[in-house]
């Protein structure tokens, strides 16, 4: 046998994961660059110029509209993975119990239902609270926002969890450790893979949804995809190509950022 | 012993109660803002569609036939709806070879993840998600520019003198199929990753020194290893996809319906919101099932050895 | 773990620094997107020290579906001539009497008294227009000034042809195609339209919204299109030409009104009249590219606006063009019909 067989390796995975990562960074590079477009097209490369930035950030309703975006994201995101947590942890590991198959149906019921008439339905349903309370906020987007993005966080934490070794709780168990420091020092842990996952996933769902945000949505609250949603039939201008890699490069300084300080404390 | 037995069922049913107890944050928000509005729906394909919009509240199972008959227009004779199952038709073919697709991806991909140091792992997880925080529509844009007439594709295709003339691959299936692969790439990745991340090595070099093949190992250790994290990974692509339409009519050109697309017609300048409500039960239930049996069986011999 | 507890405490802080802003004067639009000059609400705000907030909508059937439930705070919208009639009807929006305004001599004679708010009790005009055909004159020299472009296409632009997916105006278009009239409760040319349609897919390359950067690129060398966005494409490229089609073509029109649930009726009625205004028409107008029916705006509109002819309607096709109107829910029922057979 070859000196440096590696138990890892499986021929081909390398390469198409390369092609991956480079097919998926492609058409980012594509829209960074059109932000730097001179002509007022995503598509015809007319020189370059930072015009767009500059109309961009003088665009209040497009800034104010990507950064509704990204908190009700983070919020919406959170909030369900939390509650998915939680889910998966009763729904995992156990004999069939009654209503198990119940709680699973209900869990993934957002996944099944066109967002078109989740959009109707919560129009519907929230306006009848809008009028009675008075309230408009964004409570109700995070609301549903939160709702859809549960079924997009359990499932990633409930593969984690499905066959997670039992022994090591057991073995908390034994040691004496309460229920909470069982959870907190040895499932969390093991989890954390599956919630990060779990709760990228429900984090990019939210950010991408339009349907259900245009129905739900109150006075002075469009995110960026509605607000495209809404620029579809007069043309949509490098500004949201300009906006768009403002905020990746931030997420990716703040990511970096973050991975280097928690590298750190390791 | 009696008393043993009852403690055991006592405990059992404390277990129960607490799993309830956990689930509830997550059951409660789904029942208010999913299944909640859901039940306005159902009890909308009943009623009579309103004359713009809306409904009018007067009992008619007209929606409910025409989910599957149509009335022809011109001479008002029944037949199957031929329309409805070509549109639910294609919706379903794409969502199964995206599905396919993204696994064949995803999976080499997430093993590839999973598979570097424990410090970078987390990193890597950051890499293929970073791309996904800009937001659909002009992901897909993105995706157009790189694959049209004028596009990198075939920019560099005839650079290399492999085409002399551009492909059209803007306003076809293979469109679609790319982008829809694209734009659902994460959601397999993901939960394959989150279950593939904790495989133990030890197995795969037990299997090793058993003299299986890397081709075995694969097929006989790691997939069924991981085999919750695939599930989670084809349902997660699979669902979504079948209520895909941004993505089909901004690549494909949208000159064919999507289901989505359908439906959103009856709620739409078609104003027929009692239609519009049956066909998205209909799917519901249709996906509904087909998701129970799927994890009846996928799931049935792993819950064992948990 | 920290990350969970940063993300929280980030969460929550965003949270609490999203109370919307209720000034002491403020007006809440609820218009399409991209379609609100920012230099027009610029001026509003500081002639009348109000706030202006702009959300967007997709669809008079959005914008619809959303204002009869209730509850969504806009005291503005902008539909269009078509629905005007249900929202009076179904009382979703209040009667300012705009006729009676101090702007209202503005209004140009034409748009004074529309079919669809006789009298003008309830609505402002914004912008008007028409639905034609668009060429490029590069890949098509023949005469362009027909729907048969679209459906019956000739071999230059086979393949070549893009069809805008408003079901409405495309199913007008087939109808006075085939030589009937909008609205019509005629099965024979109905099923004409129907088989016009399906016979004339095939030579389509795509039925989508995104015509200015398509044209302009070459992806499409010919679509059915507003006349604003056809302006646009003939300042980026003087080969494509706007066509006014001789078998008649649809006018639309959008107007301000203001909802019954308006929390800001005076300053929502301050726009209304402002919007009167033949500078402000025309400052509107510069940016949303279509004409405004306003009299007296011209001398205010950008150079390239003023003799143009895809806003200016040259005479000898004027007598072409037909008001769209909302079709009875019976026959928009044959026409989702029609939709549907077409594109499944």
């Amino acid at each position: 046998m070859a000196k440096s067989f590696s138990i890892r390796h499986q021929p081909g995975f390398t390469t198409i994961a390369a092609v991956c990562f480079v097919a998926l960074y492609m058409p980012i590079i594509v829209l960074v660059v059109y932000a730097f477009n001179e002509a007022p097209s995503t598509s015809e490369w007319g020189g370059f110029s930072l015009k767009w930035f500059q109309s961009a950030s003088q665009n209040a309703q497009v800034i104010d509209a990507t950064l509704r975006s990204f908190q009700i994201a983070a919020i919406a995101a959170t909030l369900a993975t939390i509650a998915a947590t939680m889910a998966a942890l009763a729904t995992t590991r156990t004999p069939p119990y009654p209503g198990l198959t119940f709680k699973y149906a209900m869990i993934n019921q957002p996944l099944m239902v066109p967002e078109i008439v989740t959009g109707v339905a919560l129009l519907i349903f929230f306006s009848r609270i809008k009028i009675f309370t008075g309230y408009s906020g964004l409570g109700y987007l995070i609301a549903a926002h939160t709702a859809f993005c549960i079924p997009f966080a359990y499932l990633p934490i409930r593969a984690r969890l499905e066959n997670m070794d039992l022994s090591l709780e057991r073995a908390a168990a034994d040691l004496y450790a309460t229920p909470w420091q069982a959870f907190r020092r040895v499932t969390l842990p093991l989890l954390w893979p599956g919630i990060l996952a779990g709760l990228m996933l429900a984090f990019v769902i939210s950010l991408d949804d339009v349907v259900i945000t245009e129905f739900v949505k109150s006075g002075g609250q469009d995110t960026l995809p509605t607000y495209m949603l809404g620029q579809i039939r007069r043309g949509i201008t490098p500004e949201i190509n300009a906006i768009s890699t403002a905020f990746l490069l931030l997420s990716v300084v703040i990511v970096t950022l973050f991975f280097f300080v928690s590298r750190k404390r390791d | 012993m009696a008393t043993a037995e009852e403690i055991a069922r006592a405990a059992d049913q404390r277990d129960i109660r607490n799993r309830w107890y956990l689930s509830a944050p997550a059951m409660l928000t789904i029942f208010f803002a999913a299944v909640g509005p859901l039940a306005i729906v159902l009890v909308y394909s009943f009623l009579t569609p309103g004359s713009y919009g809306d409904v009018k509240w007067q009992f008619s199972p007209e929606a409910w036939v025409s989910v599957l008959f149509e009335r022809d227009i011109f001479d008002d004779t029944l037949s199957l709806a031929g329309a409805h199952m070509s549109i639910f038709w294609r919706s379903v073919k794409l969502a199964i070879v995206t599905t396919i697709i993204t696994l064949a991806i995803g999976f080499p991909t997430a093993y590839f993840m999973a598979t570097r140091s424990e410090k970078t792992r987390d990193l890597w997880l950051f890499l293929i998600t970073i791309p996904f925080w800009t937001n659909l529509l002009i992901r897909t844009f993105a995706v157009l520019q790189i694959i049209r007439n004028e596009g990198i594709v075939n920019t560099v295709l005839m650079k290399l003198g492999i085409v002399s003339a551009p492909i059209q691959i803007l306003y076809t299936d293979v469109a679609i199929l790319i982008g829809m692969a694209y734009v659902y790439l994460p959601l397999m990745v993901l939960p394959v990753y989150a279950s593939m991340e904790k495989l133990d090595f030890r197995l795969v070099e037990a299997g090793y020194d058993l003299y299986a093949s890397r081709w075995q190992v694969l097929r006989r250790i790691i997939f069924p290893l991981v085999k919750p994290g695939v599930i989670a990974g084809s349902i997660l692509v699979f669902i979504p996809a079948i209520g895909a339409y941004v993505t089909p009519s901004v690549l494909g050109g949208g000159k064919n319906m999507m289901l989505s697309n359908l439906i959103e017609l009856q709620f739409g300048q078609g104003r027929n919101w009692p239609l519009g409500s049956a066909l998205s039960i209909t799917v519901m239930l249709i996906v509904m099932v087909a998701l129970l049996v799927y994890v009846r069986n996928a799931g049935s011999q792993e819950v064992r050895h948990g | 773990m920290n990350w969970k507890t940063t993300a929280t405490a980030v969460g929550l802080a965003l949270l609490a620094s999203s109370g919307l802003a209720h000034a002491e004067g403020a007006l809440n639009i609820y218009n399409w997107g991209n379609y609100i000059s920012p230099d027009m609400i610029k001026k509003f705000e500081q002639k009348y020290s109000v706030k202006v907030t702009v959300t967007d909508y997709d669809s008079n059937d959005t914008a619809l579906a959303k204002v009869r439930q209730g509850g969504t705070g806009f005291d503005i919208a902008i539909p269009s001539q078509t629905f005007i009639p249900v929202w009076i009807k179904e009382g979703l929006i209040q009667e300012t009497n705009p006729g009676k305004m101090e702007n209202f001599k503005n209004v140009a004679p034409e748009w004074a008294n529309p079919d669809f708010d006789p009298g003008r009790k309830y609505t402002v005009p914004w912008a008007w227009g028409t639905i034609g055909v668009v060429v490029n004159t590069d890949a098509y020299k023949g005469p362009a000034n027909s729907w048969g472009i679209i459906f019956n296409t000739p071999d230059e632009l086979k393949g070549k042809v893009n069809v805008v997916p408003e079901m409405n105006d495309v199913i007008f278009a087939a109808i006075k195609y085939v030589g009937g009239q909008q609205c019509t409760d005629d099965k024979a040319v109905l099923k004409k339209v129907r088989d016009t349609l399906v016979a004339a897919k095939p030579n389509w390359i795509a039925m989508e919204y995104n015509t200015i950067e398509k044209m302009g690129a070459g992806d499409f060398k010919a679509t059915s299109d507003w006349n604003g966005s056809a302006l646009r494409q003939r300042l980026a490229n003087p080969a494509i030409h706007y066509n006014y089609p001789k078998e008649g073509y649809g006018l639309w029109s959008d107007n301000v009104v203001v909802l019954k649930e308006a929390k800001n009726v005076e300053n929502a009625k301050l726009f209304q009249n402002f919007m009167m205004d033949p500078e402000n028409a025309a400052l509107n107008s510069a940016f949303h590219r279509y004409a405004n029916g306003i009299a007296g705006s011209e001398k205010f509109m950008p150079a390239d606006m003023k003799d143009a002819p895809e806003v200016n309607i040259p005479a000898d096709v004027k007598s072409l063009g037909e008001l769209q109107r909302l079709c009875s829910p019976e026959i928009q029922e044959i026409y989702s019909k029609i939709w549907t057979e077409l594109q499944k």
